[in-house]
Formats: C-alpha cells, sequence, structure tokens
C-alpha cells in the first residue's frame, strides 16, 4: 500500500516535470534513455539476479521490440501503446525460446546462446528489406501528442510509466513463490529440484518477463530516435549495461537494479556529452569489473555493511 | 541486354547454387577457413572445454594479439615471427588472468558463475575500448611477401595467406594434441579437467596445473591473432563475431577435444563458405551462431562429447 503511494507521487512529479514549461528539450531525451536503462537493468535482475543467468543477449530483446514497432507502425500506422504491446509480446516469446533451447543446460550456454540470438537476428534485420535493411529506415513522427509539448516529453513520460511498471512487477516477484523459487535455483540447483521446485518451468517464466520488458523497453525506440538501424540497434553494448547496473547496484534487492540504473546512466550520458560515446561503455566495463572483485553484493551490499560496522 | 542480365546478382546465385564446381571450390576454401578457425579456437577449447573457466575474453585476447603483432610488424619483423616472440608475453598474461580469477572467484566459490562470466565479459569490453582509443576504429593489416598472391593449381587459386594459416594451424592442432597425451603436465592438465579432486588426493596442486593450462591457451592465442591479421584486416569490434566462431568450434568439437576442434573448425569453415558462396557474405555472421543454437539445442554434449 505504501508502496503504491510511492508509486503514484513519483508518475505525478513525472507527469509534472513532463508538462512544465522552460526546461530544456534535451533533459527528456537524456531522460528518457535513462529510463530505459532502469527498465533494462530492472529486467536483466529477474533472470540474472535471481536465478543466477546471465542474459549477454539483451539487444536482442531490444530489437525484437523496436523492429515489431518499426512493422506494426509501417504496416498498419498502430498507435504507440499497440507498438509498445506488441514490441514486448514479441521480446517475451523469443525469451520463451531461447529459454527452451538453452535453459536446461548450464548457465555459460545460456549466455553464449543469447549472443547468438543477437547476431543471427543482426543478419536477418540486415537482410530484410522492409525494415531497411542495412541501411536503416526513416520514419515519420505521427502528430499525436496527448497534452504534451513535444513528442520527446510525451516520450518520456511513456517511458516513466513503463520503468514503475516493471519495477513494480520485479518487486512482486521477488516476494511471490517464484522469486523464492529462484533465488533457490541460484544457490543450488540440485537442491531446488529435490525439495520440489519446479525450475525449469520458474527459469523459464523469469526468461519471458524478463526478455517481454527488454521488448518493451525497446519498443518507442523508433519513435524516439524518428530512425532505425541494425548496427546500433543491435549493438552489445547494451548488454554490459544491462548487466553492469544490476550488478553494480546489487542484484539480491529490486531496489539494486534502480540505484545501478539511476547512477550509471545518468554518468554515462555525462561521459558521452563531455568525453566521447567510447569511454562510457569503459566506464562501466571498469565500474563492473572493480565491483565484481571488491564488492560482490554491490553498492547495497556496501551500505549494508556501512551499517552493520555503525551500529 | 543479355550480358546485364549474367551479371545480375540474382541470376549469378542461381546459376552458382547448382553449379558442382563451385561448391567444390568453395569446400576447398571452406577447408583452408575451418583449420584457421580451428586454431583461433584452440585456447578456448583449453580454457572452457577442458578446465570449464566462462573465458568469454577469449576472442578479445586473439584481437589484442593481432594488434600486438600489429605494432610489432612495423619494425619490419614477420607478423608470424611477431606472433611467435608474442607467445611468452601472452603466456604470462594468461597466467596472470588465471591467478586472479582463482583468488578472486574460485578460492570464494560463491556465485562464481554470474560474477566470472560479468568479470570476463568486462574485461573483453575494456581491451576492446582501450584498442579503439589507443588505434581507432579503422582497420589495421601488415605486410609480408605473402599476402597478396596466391598459389594457381589448374583452375583453383589459393591465396599463400590462407595456407600459410593452414599451416600454423595444423601445427598448433598437432603439438598441442601430442602435448596433453604424451607429456607428463599435458596429461596432468587433462586430468585436472576431468577430475580435480582425485588430482588433488594425488598430491597434485591443481591450481598451479590450471594456471599452466591457462597460460599455454593464453599463448596460443597469441600465435593465432597474428594468424588472424595475416588473413584479413582487423578492427577492434571484430572480437564480437569471434565469440559465436571460437564457442561454436568449442561446443561442436564436445568440450575439451584437440582433434575433435580440427574437425569442427571444418565443419563450420565449409559451412560458411558454402553459405558465402550462395547466398553472399552478409549472411555469413549467422552460420556459426546458428550452427551454436543448433547443436545447443540438439545435440550439447558436441559431435565427439561422451
Amino acid at each position: 500500500m505504501k508502496y503504491a503511494i510511492y508509486c503514484a507521487l513519483v508518475l505525478l512529479g513525472f507527469l509534472g516535470v513532463s508538462t512544465l514549461g522552460g526546461i530544456n528539450e534535451y533533459v527528456f531525451f537524456a531522460g528518457f534513455v535513462i529510463l530505459q536503462f532502469v527498465i533494462l537493468a530492472t529486467a536483466w535482475n529477474i533472470l540474472g539476479g535471481y536465478a543466477g543467468y546471465v542474459n549477454f543477449g539483451v539487444p536482442a530483446f531490444i530489437a525484437v521490440g523496436a523492429y515489431t514497432a518499426v512493422v506494426l507502425f509501417k504496416s498498419m500506422s498502430a498507435p504507440l501503446l499497440v507498438q509498445i504491446l506488441g514490441g514486448g509480446i514479441l521480446a517475451g516469446a523469443l525469451g520463451l525460446g531461447v529459454g527452451l533451447l538453452t535453459l536446461k543446460l548450464r548457465g555459460i550456454f545460456f549466455s553464449i546462446a543469447t549472443v547468438a540470438v543477437v547476431f543471427i537476428l543482426e543478419t536477418v534485420v540486415n537482410n530484410w528489406r522492409y525494415v531497411g535493411g542495412a541501411t536503416g529506415l526513416q520514419l515519420t513522427r505521427p502528430q499525436d501528442l496527448w497534452f504534451f509539448d513535444s513528442y520527446a516529453r510525451m516520450l518520456f513520460f511513456v517511458m516513466a510509466v513503463l520503468a514503475v511498471l516493471s519495477v513494480t512487477i520485479a518487486r512482486y516477484i521477488q516476494d511471490s513463490f517464484l522469486g523464492r523459487g529462484l533465488r533457490a535455483v541460484r544457490d543450488s540447483e540440485e537442491a531446488a529440484e529435490c525439495s520440489g521446485v519446479p525450475t525449469l518451468k520458474i527459469k523459464l517464466i523469469a526468461c519471458t518477463i524478463s526478455g517481454a520488458l527488454m521488448g518493451i523497453a525497446g519498443a518507442p525506440m523508433p519513435m524516439y530516435l524518428s530512425y532505425i538501424e541494425p548496427t546500433s540497434t543491435f549493438n552489445l553494448s547494451y548488454s554490459i549495461s544491462a548487466l553492469g547496473m544490476p550488478i553494480i547496484g546489487g542484484t539480491s534487492h529490486w531496489i539494486g537494479p534502480v540505484i545501478g540504473a539511476l547512477l550509471l546512466a545518468t554518468l554515462q550520458q555525462i561521459v558521452t556529452v563531455t568525453i566521447s560515446n567510447e569511454l562510457n561503455v569503459l566506464v562501466v566495463g571498469v565500474l563492473l569489473v572493480l565491483f565484481v572483485v571488491i564488492a560482490p553484493d554491490g553498492i547495497l551490499g556496501l551500505i549494508k555493511k556501512w551499517k552493520q560496522s555503525s551500529k | 541486354m543479355h550480358g546485364a542480365l549474367l551479371k545480375s546478382p540474382i541470376f549469378y546465385q542461381k546459376t552458382l547454387m547448382f553449379s558442382v564446381d563451385l561448391i567444390f571450390e568453395a569446400v576447398l576454401f571452406g577447408i583452408l577457413l575451418g583449420c584457421f578457425y580451428a586454431a583461433v579456437s584452440l585456447g578456448l577449447s583449453v580454457a572452457f572445454g577442458l578446465l570449464d573457466v566462462p573465458y568469454v575474453a577469449h576472442p578479445a585476447l586473439l584481437i589484442l594479439g593481432s594488434y600486438f603483432t600489429f605494432v610489432l610488424s612495423q619494425t619490419g619483423i614477420d607478423p608470424i615471427v611477431c606472433g611467435v616472440l608474442l607467445m611468452p608475453v601472452f603466456f604470462l598474461i594468461g597466467i596472470g588472468f588465471y591467478r586472479f580469477y582463482y583468488e578472486t572467484f574460485e578460492k570464494r566459490s560463491s556465485d562464481t558463475g554470474v560474477r566470472g562470466l560479468a568479470f570476463f565479459f568486462g574485461m573483453s569490453f575494456i581491451i576492446e575500448v582501450c584498442l579503439i582509443l589507443v588505434f581507432g576504429v579503422d582497420q589495421r593489416t601488415v605486410v609480408a611477401s605473402y599476402i597478396g598472391s596466391s598459389l594457381e593449381i589448374g583452375d583453383y587459386r589459393f591465396p599463400y595467406r590462407m595456407l600459410v594459416a593452414f599451416g600454423i594451424a595444423l601445427t598448433l592442432t598437432v603439438a598441442l594434441t601430442l602435448y596433453f597425451s604424451k607429456t607428463f603436465n599435458g596429461r596432468a592438465i587433462k586430468a585436472v579437467g576431468q577430475d580435480e579432486g582425485a588430482l588433488r588426493l594425488m598430491g597434485a596442486n591443481p591450481v598451479k596445473i590450471k594456471q599452466l593450462a591457462f597460460g599455454i591457451a593464453t599463448a596460443v592465442n597469441a600465435l593465432a591473432g597474428a594468424m588472424l591479421i595475416i588473413v584479413g584486416p582487423v578492427e577492434p569490434a571484430m572480437d564480437r563475431i569471434y565469440i559465436g566462431r571460437t564457442f561454436c568450434v568449442v561446443v561442436l568439437a564436445g568440450l575439451g577435444s584437440m582433434s575433435g576442434t580440427l574437425v569442427a573448425g571444418l565443419v563450420l569453415g565449409i559451412a560458411e563458405s558454402i553459405v558465402m558462396m550462395t547466398f553472399g557474405a552478409s549472411w555469413a555472421p549467422a552460420v556459426s551462431f546458428g550452427l551454436l543454437l543448433l547443436m545447443l539445442g540438439v545435440r550439447p554434449q558436441g559431435l565427439f562429447g561422451r
């Protein structure tokens, strides 16, 4: 109940900011990306953090969301919400498919298989003329702004709603039967199976939900850029960010990925603007390695330790 | 008008599909390519296949080897010699990597899977971005007398660079196979892959043996990197596609088999070469990853696995 009030307050705040005049449009452009990473990190954590299955193929799910949106928009000029819904459903189906194929195997095989999916889909899109092939496709945004002043502001608010939705789902899963089962899988798969946890089934459910949320995060991208192109959509840098943020924030609690994503994505935006684009991948990479080695429980773990020692 | 039709890619592809002669040529080229793929995967076959370490940074180190070769060859040294000179350096890098991995992950043994994977994945991105920051995103090549010319036998032309790679690949495979079957240390490495606990009971130190194996795996990668830049231009982001090729070969081979690695490399090489000829080069990246997915779905223990 308390959580619902917080969510409502956060959303009201976002609504206020995005309708307020006098704010530089760039804030909304950057804010969109940061919120997108909140969703991606949260989605990754559902499978990677709770169950310990590392998904390297984040861009595949983003791209399925984005290209589904493109196809829906180009063929029947579907509205944004339909695009997002469609993208989420197909990306969820992809998650289920990859899961069925490899979740019976050890974790590393699942990870490699997800990389494989990225490259296979990228090759298919490169050779698919309808969505622009390797050169990409220009899209004209519809004039539908609801009551916002600009398209960027509207997308920013839509992303905020989706982010709150994703975090709510992750929070619900954490304390549900599913979350407890996934944690049992992470600690010891054999022991979980022996105690009657339907390990494969819950892994598949988690993989589907995780994939669907990544698809949802990717679906508004074509409208955001009014352009789509495979090389940047299928960029593996998404993977390092989406797995780095939860690990840096802390994977054991739903708030971990949110903290990690907010801190790192903001840092990345600053680095991209002030220094260079390559460097922001390096920042995440170095921080990820540092945290994995020195503070494996992330920022949450550090806070916990600090609290215990100060008592 | 007639000429235009003949030159149009669609017509060209149709005729290629049914031409036995061209398939034969594709297979020949595939064999050369396949040996090359086997050689770049040998290190991973030891580190991941035998020792079960999720060595995702392997392809990034391969590209690092190529770039070191590029820098060394600027002084006028032959690229193959550069690769050999780099082997001791990479041996030490490999030992360092394993030592670090052991101290931080295996020894604490909590949640090794996620952290080990994230560590190596992060390392490969760090290597890639550092290469971009130092060398830029441009493609780099090396010069040698055997690059650019071909051996002609009848109607077939074999580029010397591919033949050189073929030679190195065979030498490496044979040397590693012999090492693992004939020498004391080689057998010890195989043993540690099979049963670490038993090895410890025999009074051997599994950590030292794994360290040695990791050094060898990474040293082999230096020569493979030199080979990579001999075969074609190299750019920093190339490690991503080699994740697919190397893991495909290792999984196809059935973890940890050296001769299996050669056969698996050949399968991938021939498959990729045929797809390139019939569907065009833009479909090539999907071959290794597709084969890998298929293998994981149908027979995850590999072609020669137990």
